[in-house]
């Protein structure tokens, strides 16, 4: 079972994180991704850049301990995630959720559950830049109830 | 032999709070008694202004003590660091 978490500014190649996580490993019968990107538009505003601010310390260990969870919670393999920080545009992408497992049931549900709580608990925020200014991104009572099914 | 170190927590503020603040954190002198995140944030709250509006009773602000999500009734000691963010909009 391998974990890993990085938070980088660098843009990543979708391609490379998804080949760490195989490795010729042929216990693998099944990868699920994720991958988060920029939007042009957020509650009725156009967005022209995001900026991405964490917590150092605190985000790393928090998405190190979502990753432990959802390897306990499923019979997987390996879990990584990436999740960029500083200035991005639309289309750029934020977020990459990588799960591999024997079966593909366990990769779609992990993967789906790094992403709920991720969302819940990683310190990330969000400020976008719109025609009317720079705006703080607010929280979705939504993506608590999403959290919540697991 | 007394500690040396002083009593203080390093209280760091993230995001739109940061900014509301004006700083990224400060120094924070511990009373005698053990203190709790709730005393903590009351006195900060007792501030007026942007600290009165932003920690105002209702509005949702996190808080993690040496990067643990932490309640209210947490309690903080000498040379801990207590971070105060609004809710996490990441992913």
């Amino acid at each position: 079972m391998g974990t890993s978490v990085r938070v980088q500014s660098a843009l990543f190649e979708i391609g490379v994180e998804i080949d760490r996580m195989r490795a010729g490993d042929a216990r693998i019968g099944a990868i699920a991704t994720f991958i988060g990107t920029v939007r042009d538009v957020n509650d009725a505003a156009q967005v022209s850049a995001l900026e991405l601010e964490h917590y150092p310390g605190m985000t790393e260990q928090s998405l190190s301990d979502i990753a432990d969870d959802a390897a306990r919670r499923w019979d997987i393999l390996g879990v990584s995630i990436v999740h960029r920080v500083g200035k991005l545009l639309p289309a750029d992408p934020i977020v990459m959720v990588v799960v591999t497992s024997a079966h593909r049931r366990e990769a779609f549900a992990a993967c789906e559950f790094v992403m709920d709580y991720l969302k819940t608990r990683a310190p990330f925020w969000k400020k976008e830049s719109t025609p009317a200014g720079d705006r703080w991104v607010e929280a979705h009572a939504s993506d608590d109830d999403a959290a919540a099914r697991w | 032999m007394p500690d040396p170190r002083p009593a203080t927590l390093k209280v760091v503020y993230l995001a739109r709070l940061r900014e509301a603040f004006g700083t990224a954190g400060e120094d924070w002198p511990l009373p005698d008694t053990d203190a709790a995140v709730d005393s903590l944030v009351d006195a900060l709250r007792a501030r007026g202004g942007a600290w009165a509006l932003e920690l105002a009773p209702g509005r949702a602000v996190r808080v993690a003590v040496n990067h643990v999500m932490a309640s209210p009734s947490t309690i903080v000691r000498a040379g801990d660091e207590v971070a105060l963010f609004p809710p996490v909009t990441g992913g």
